[in-house]
């Protein structure tokens, strides 16, 4: 509830210091006063990176900072300047590409910002100057001056409201395309000013603003009017946010308004919230950096080699330089160092294919196409809301596939956070069910015993302080003054809440009409109007938790009205009151209910003018405002009486349960962090069967270690006494620790904010890292943990500090709400919900999903599908340019170390453009080696690929040698094919580009066929790239050398591809090789498939004898059975 | 696949069995019941290839001579030590005699050999100008700059052809002669030297530049040969379809073989008496040795063989057919025994429908 007021962090580091002064309609206040105009940015909206002229050189330097666009860039140069074997163009133009492809979506990218951004900036508003509307560009407001917006506009720039075409001066704003939060919020004018809503009127105006420098902070204003007038001293009035209209909100239901431009262009609070987000990286990304090293390193060493073997073999003079090839006279001079250095770049050009410019394209084509099935899934769709799952980030769809920790909230994520009015008590009484109509209240039939009524006062009392202490409004319809009040009243609130208890009110028979023109009004009982000013609202913040509203009814009684959580309340009511009451909440809460309590106060006249006094002089201050305005709220609210305390009941989101069964089962320790109470979270986490009624759970509350002196000790008592249960279950070994944890207890852990911070923040630096490693050994012991009272920023740091932990786990934050923000921008992986609560949450995730449940196929289904794809495509591309390279590097051996190619340069050039590309495309986008329905059924599946498993070293060396293998197998297979006279019935002799060209087919067919074997779902696509691409391949061969093509030197593989397949040893051959190639492969996956099938009939077999015992038991067989079998697929 | 989306809203997402990732999908599984009977086919099919590949590889003959005269090996010795040092080495000939006990089959071929000649050398390899050997007058005149150092002769005039491989022309020439009877009359046997060449090669890619009056010594006016060369480029064979850079033998040797030690097609054995092969009796060739290869530590061989339907004598190919078949029936036989095994462990309830 009232989350995004808590919306600190995203206030940033910086803080601004100083004021400045914005001179109404830029005119100087007064004649003594010297006006200088501060220089203040125009309106002009850039979110654009580049500009026509400086696209080229920003963005080339932008990619070329990118590793390994800068090792091609490196590659192609040294081709350029030095003597090579192959052309630049062979590597030039991949990079060509990539550069070209990069550049042309980054284009298109900042084409739709610029023209985004002149929409915004070209249109058209009105400034009043000179008593007359003058039409302007947006672009060109000032700081300063005098805008004028209709309703349905969005405001140009940040203003302070000056007045209304409303008597009252407010107007109604909605702030969706900020926060999305599409309730209308009220704004209100400064007193003074209401009533220049004409042109002229305004003009007249003097008036200097005072205020902060532009925070990035929304709901975060100060800054005061200081109003001249002619005769009088100026009038200092006090702004806040209820003044400020932020630029990008709409205006509602208000036909116009009059404001003073204060922050313009990049510097309103728009602007500067629209930050990139800072880019996150995935674990397989991580992989493949770490492979490109491995590979870079083979590269070096393969030229080292090479280039060191050239020198010994040409030490011998005849190897050198015999006389049918001499050197150049040019050749001769070089200096010698000089030449092995170029012949050490050369090799490193011809071997350069090993890493491999494509597989950047592939990765991000995989990712940024990918990402669209998740879109797609009609699963993710929210009939409710009509709207699907979004994709923010590309980048880390396989970190779906990866995640060990689940931090979650409870609010809206796994509840529904539609709340419900169950019950209220009011001294002590319980209150619940329908209402009978004169009598208004009736009590419960429940199973507690004491049903005697509270005092008839008391009980209308609790009711007006429901319908009072709040800050809903009614949304009207057409009707903008509200004259006519509706049969249907529509509440709107930022927190459902407050809703909910006035809905619950109304049940109860006293209604809110809502607001008019400072006076609540709501109908009682007895159907008669009641009205109360509104004097104050001490609105509520996370750290009182709390909320307040004095009136003043109709007999001129002023009353504080007072709701909050029961921590907030009970130390601030008298003491004897509050038994009763506690107890009552407390049971709501093992309930599962939200509960506030209900307070009121009677001011006396003296009383209230004191406090008024305060608060607006709180209200003025500029400094230190915040600080100021806590601690007038500290005084005023204390000494109070308890009225009484309200149940809610957030529902429970649709299969939130089986959600975190599910992810349970696939190895995943979910956290809740909450900032909600302990006992209310509790029964949540109960219900949602993160906790079972057995586990165990050891709280690690304020209330466990208690309101002592020696808080510290008891709390380090409490962790060691932990630690040693924990140690003493679970063996030190964590191998043993999975197959056990089910036949020991499980633990749950639970853990307040307070406590949290006191192990977090301890004031002895060594015991503070003392107890964060022995908290952290309990947390790592318990399959589920609990945080509650949870600010942002510890939600935040706890996510930090699991992400931090050894092994570095993948952490996955899921929530709905601004205080979530924090978490899901530290977690690897951010999700949020598309709730109630505003869009915060969902536009700074990387993915967001309208429900807690999809959670479910996201990760079991999607991100399983989507890591084994992308790491299989990784492994693959390797494996395929070793494969291409090591035939390459082999030749070397046999051609004098003299660099001469063994494919020709189209084939070097084509091989991983065109083809072999597209079936590892078609692959990775397209592959289900597991269905779908059978990944999100049985979740175990997903600890298969947990901890990166198919990238690590096993299976990289696996790829690795079965490439080279392959590569030696193409290589040798051939050469021993050439040891004789003839290989066609002609006795015709065959050259180096035909020795080449059967390495070459070899290569394709291996490498195609090979991710054909690994293929498991083959649509029409996997047919149709596969086996075209093979088509191709030969298509293109007669092409090619079935032409003598001017622009090219030399004709080397003229009618090469045709003379090698009129030979059939040559045919028989290519077979023999492929076959044997693939021969390791085809044993293994009969071998693989014969172990599954009987690894699945002893699961079967198992299955059917435990279907008796308890369902934990199963759990150790079947990881068991999971984790014998290897992750190389 | 039905398109549904108009119907269900905007933001519903396409129901089709692509978005949904539900198209249809075969999904093969290689299970021993399929791989087992494909181990024993393929390996059944492997064995029978390579005891054909083997056994016609092993019914071709073949005879070679390692002519590169190394001291004691014959009379060659007496060329190769003549050419000793001595560029270009002067004319020298000497004689190889062979006897056949028995008929040699024909067709004949007759390749020569060279060992640790790296025609595969990069530098060697791109040594020459495509463009000038397809007739190109502006190629001739001006050599591709890859040809250097034998682009320009030392006078400056382009060479033609230019570039190393064309300067290394192998120039050595064989003649064979057959005594069909004991003491009688050497009688030489005719070398079809046609044909050696690739036919796309000879016809297309090489291409004498046009005649200048009818004559090719016009057209090759203002060039030089190769310096190595004894005569220009016009002359290499009084046939006008078979001089110039259209010469077979050329333009074999301008396709640059793929590993040091190679072989190199002479001529062809068919006509007269000897389309069946070389009959019994004594043989001499008579070798012209001009081509110096002991300076970088070669070989030089001269070989007759004739040719199968797989080309010539590779054990190599049988052998691998052989051994991979064995392989596959090997395997197969072991996975049999581990499907077996496996079956027997878990025979009770077969409802495994995989």
């Amino acid at each position: 509830m009232f989350r995004r007021s808590l919306n600190r962090f995203c206030a940033g580091e910086e803080q601004r210091v100083g004021t400045r002064t914005v001179f109404v309609g830029n005119h100087p206040v007064s004649d003594t006063e010297t006006y200088i105009a501060q220089r203040f940015c125009d309106n002009r909206i850039v979110s654009s990176k580049y500009t026509l002229w400086n696209f080229l050189p920003k963005n080339l330097f932008e990619q070329f900072r990118r590793i390994a666009n800068f090792y091609f860039l490196i590659i192609f140069l040294v081709q350029v300047t030095v003597d090579t074997p192959t052309s630049p163009v062979t590597s030039g133009l991949p990079l060509f590409f990539v550069i070209t492809v990069t550049a042309i979506k980054q284009g298109y990218e900042d084409w739709l910002r610029h023209r985004a951004d002149n929409e915004v900036n070209k249109s058209t508003v009105y400034i009043i100057e000179n008593a007359k509307r003058v039409r302007k560009e947006s672009e060109k407001i000032k700081v300063g001056d005098v805008v004028e917006v209709q309703a349905d506009e969005t405001f140009p720039c940040d203003l302070i409201l000056l007045s209304s075409c409303t008597t009252d001066g407010t107007c109604y704003v909605t702030t969706a395309s900020l926060d999305g939060e599409s309730n209308c919020k009220t704004h209100y004018a400064v007193r003074d000013t209401i009533a220049l809503c004409t042109a002229e009127s305004i003009e007249n105006l003097r008036a200097a603003i005072e205020c902060e420098q532009p925070q990035p902070d929304l709901y975060k204003f100060v800054g005061r009017i200081n109003i001249y007038s002619d005769s009088l001293e100026a009038v200092a009035r006090s702004l806040g946010p209820e003044n400020l209209l932020l630029k990008g909100a709409t205006l509602k239901n208000t036909k116009k308004i009059y404001g003073v431009a204060v922050y313009t262009g990049m510097e309103t609070k728009m602007a500067l919230n629209y930050q990139g987000k800072s880019q996150k990286r995935s674990a397989v990304e991580k992989s493949i950096n770490a492979f490109l090293i491995v590979y870079l390193f083979i590269l070096l060493t393969k030229a080292a080699v090479c280039t060191t073997l050239k020198y010994v073999w040409q030490s011998n003079p005849y190897n050198d330089e015999p006389w049918y090839n001499q050197k150049t006279q040019k050749e001769r001079e070089t200096m010698k160092v000089l030449k092995m250095f170029t012949d050490f770049l050369s090799f490193m050009v011809l071997f350069n294919f090993i890493i491999p410019v494509s597989m950047y394209v592939t990765v991000e084509m995989q990712k940024f196409l990918g990402s669209f099935f998740i879109t797609w899934d009609k699963d993710f769709f929210d009939e409710e809301i009509n709207e699907g799952a979004l994709v923010n980030t590309s980048d880390l769809n396989e970190e779906l596939g990866q995640v060990d920790y689940v931090f979650t909230d409870k609010t809206g994520t796994l509840t529904e956070n539609s709340m419900e009015f169950i019950e209220c008590c009011i001294d002590g009484h319980k209150y619940k069910g329908e209402i009978q109509e004169v009598d208004g209240l009736s009590e419960t039939d429940g199973p507690l015993t004491y049903f005697d009524k509270a005092d008839k006062n008391r009980e209308e009392l609790f009711l007006r302080a429901l319908c009072l202490c709040h800050t809903v409004e009614i949304k009207t319809n057409d009707t903008v003054d509200g004259t006519t009040e509706s049969a249907e009243l529509t509440y709107i609130s930022s927190s459902p809440d407050e809703i909910a208890l006035v809905k619950g009110a109304k049940k109860y028979g006293f209604t809110f009409l809502g607001n008019r023109s400072g006076y609540m009004r709501i109908e009682n009982q007895r159907k008669e109007i009641e009205e109360y000013e509104l004097l104050h609202t001490l609105n509520f913040d996370s750290v009182r938790r709390r909320m307040s509203v004095i009136v003043k009814n109709e007999g001129g009684d002023i009353i504080l009205f007072c709701k909050g959580a029961d921590s907030a309340i009970f130390p601030r009511v008298q003491n004897h009151e509050i038994e009763l009451t506690k107890s009552h909440v407390e049971r709501n809460a093992m309930d599962g209910y939200r509960t506030l309590c209900v307070a009121f106060k009677e001011l006396t006249p003296d009383d209230y003018e004191r406090i008024n006094r305060q608060l607006i002089e709180a209200k003025m201050s500029l400094q230190d405002r915040e600080e100021k305005m806590e601690k007038v709220f500290d005084d005023i609210e204390t000494n109070m009486n308890l009225i009484g305390a309200t149940a809610v009941e957030d529902k429970l989101q649709d299969q939130a349960a089986e959600t975190i069964e599910a992810l349970h089962a696939a190895g995943l320790k979910v956290w809740v962090l909450t900032g909600d109470k302990m006992e209310t979270a509790k029964s949540t986490c109960y219900a949602c069967r993160l906790f079972q009624t057995s586990t165990e759970l050891l709280e690690l509350t304020s209330k466990t270690i208690e309101e002592s002196e020696r808080k510290e000790d008891r709390l380090h008592e409490l962790l060691i006494e932990y630690r040693k249960k924990l140690l003493h279950e679970f063996p030190k070994s964590t191998r043993s620790l999975k197959k056990t944890w089910t036949e020991h207890q499980e633990y749950g852990l639970i853990i307040d904010g307070a406590t949290l911070s006191l192990i977090l923040n301890s004031s002895q630096d060594s015991s503070s890292n003392n107890y964060k490693s022995i908290f952290l050994q309990i947390c790592m012991k318990c399959t589920a943990v609990l945080c509650c009272r949870m600010a942002p920023l510890q939600k935040a740091q706890i996510v930090r500090m699991v992400k931090n932990l050894k092994g570095s786990p993948i952490t996955l934050s899921i929530g709905d709400g601004a205080n979530d923000v924090s978490m899901i921008l530290e977690s690897h992986v951010g999700i949020g919900i598309k709730g109630k609560e505003g869009r915060q949450a969902a536009r700074n995730s990387d993915y967001s999903v309208p429900k807690f449940k999809h959670l479910k196929k996201l990760l079991l289904a999607h991100g399983h599908l989507y890591y084994v794809r992308i790491a299989h495509l990784v492994q693959y591309f390797f494996y395929k340019n070793l494969c291409f390279i090591l035939p390459q590097f082999l030749y070397q051996f046999f051609c004098g170390f003299s660099q001469q190619p063994l494919y020709d340069a189209a084939y070097l050039t084509m091989y991983n453009i065109c083809f072999t590309s597209l079936p590892i495309l078609a692959y990775s986008l397209l592959e289900q080696h597991i269905n779908i329905d059978t990944l999100t059924s049985d979740p175990r599946l997903y600890m298969k690929i947990s901890g990166n498993a198919m990238l690590q070293l096993a299976p990289f060396l696996y790829w690795t040698f079965l490439a080279a293998f392959e590569g030696t197998v193409f290589f040798f297979g051939t050469y021993f094919l050439f040891q004789t006279t003839s290989l066609e019935e002609n006795g015709k002799v065959y050259g180096n580009w035909t020795f080449g060209t059967i390495v070459f087919t070899v290569l394709v067919f291996t490498v195609t066929l090979k991710l054909a074997l690994d293929t498991r779902f083959w649509t029409w696509i996997n047919h149709f790239v596969i086996w075209g691409s093979l088509a191709f391949y030969v298509f293109f061969s007669f092409f090619w050398g079935g032409i003598i093509w001017p622009f090219l030197k030399q004709q080397r593989m003229y009618f090469v591809f045709a003379q090698m397949l009129s030979s059939v040893s040559i045919w028989l051959a290519i077979i023999l090789l492929i076959f044997i190639s693939l021969f390791p492969e085809i044993l293994l996956i009969v071998l693989k498939n014969v172990r599954r099938k009987n690894a699945k009939k002893n699961l079967n077999c198992r299955k059917a004898s435990d279907t008796l015992s308890a369902r934990p038991s199963v759990r150790p067989l079947l990881l068991r059975t999971f984790s014998d079998e290897s992750n190389i697929l | 696949m039905t398109w549904s989306a108009a119907a269900r809203g905007a933001h519903q997402p396409d129901n089709t069995a692509f978005t949904q990732q539900r198209l249809p999908a075969w999904q093969p599984l290689l299970s021993a019941g399929i791989t087992l009977p494909l181990f024993f086919c393929a390996g059944l099919a492997f064995i029978g290839l390579g005891l054909g590949l083997y056994y016609s590889s092993n019914g071709i003959k073949e005879l070679e001579y390692d002519y590169t005269g190394n001291p004691g090996t014959g009379n060659c010795s007496v060329c190769a030590a003549l050419g000793e040092g001595r560029a270009p080495p002067p004319k020298c000939s000497c004689a190889w005699y062979f006897s056949l006990p028995e008929l040699f089959p024909g067709p004949v071929y007759l390749y020569y050999e060279l060992s640790n000649f790296y025609q595969n050398n990069r530098r060697y390899g791109v040594s020459r100008d495509d463009a000038q050997l397809s007739g190109l007058q502006s190629a001739l005149r001006h050599p591709a700059n890859e040809c250097a150092p034998y682009q320009f002769s030392a006078a400056g005039l382009p060479i033609a052809p230019c570039g190393a491989i064309a300067n290394s022309l192998f120039n050595d020439t064989f003649s064979l002669w057959h005594q069909r009877r004991p003491g009688g009359p050497y009688e030489e046997v005719q070398l079809d030297r046609t044909a050696i060449a690739w036919w796309t090669d000879y016809h297309v890619k090489f291409r004498n530049p046009p005649l200048v009056n009818g004559s090719l010594a016009l057209a090759f006016r203002g060039t030089a040969p190769p310096p190595n060369w004894h005569r220009p480029v016009y002359e290499l064979s009084p046939d006008p379809n078979n001089t110039g850079f259209v010469n077979q033998d050329f333009v074999v040797w301008m396709r640059t073989a793929a590993l040091p030690t190679f072989r190199k097609l002479y001529a062809r054995i068919r006509q007269g008496d000897y389309t069946a092969g070389l009959p019994r009796g004594a043989y001499r060739v008579n070798i012209s040795y001009n081509y110096p290869v002991r300076a970088f530590g070669g070989h030089k061989l001269i070989i007759f063989s004739n040719i199968s339907w797989m080309g010539g004598k590779n054990p190599f190919l049988g052998i691998a057919y052989l051994v991979v078949g064995s392989l596959c029936i090997l395997v197969g036989f072991v996975m049999l025994v581990v499907y077996i095994r496996y079956q027997d462990q878990n025979d009770d309830d077969d409802d495994d429908d995989e």
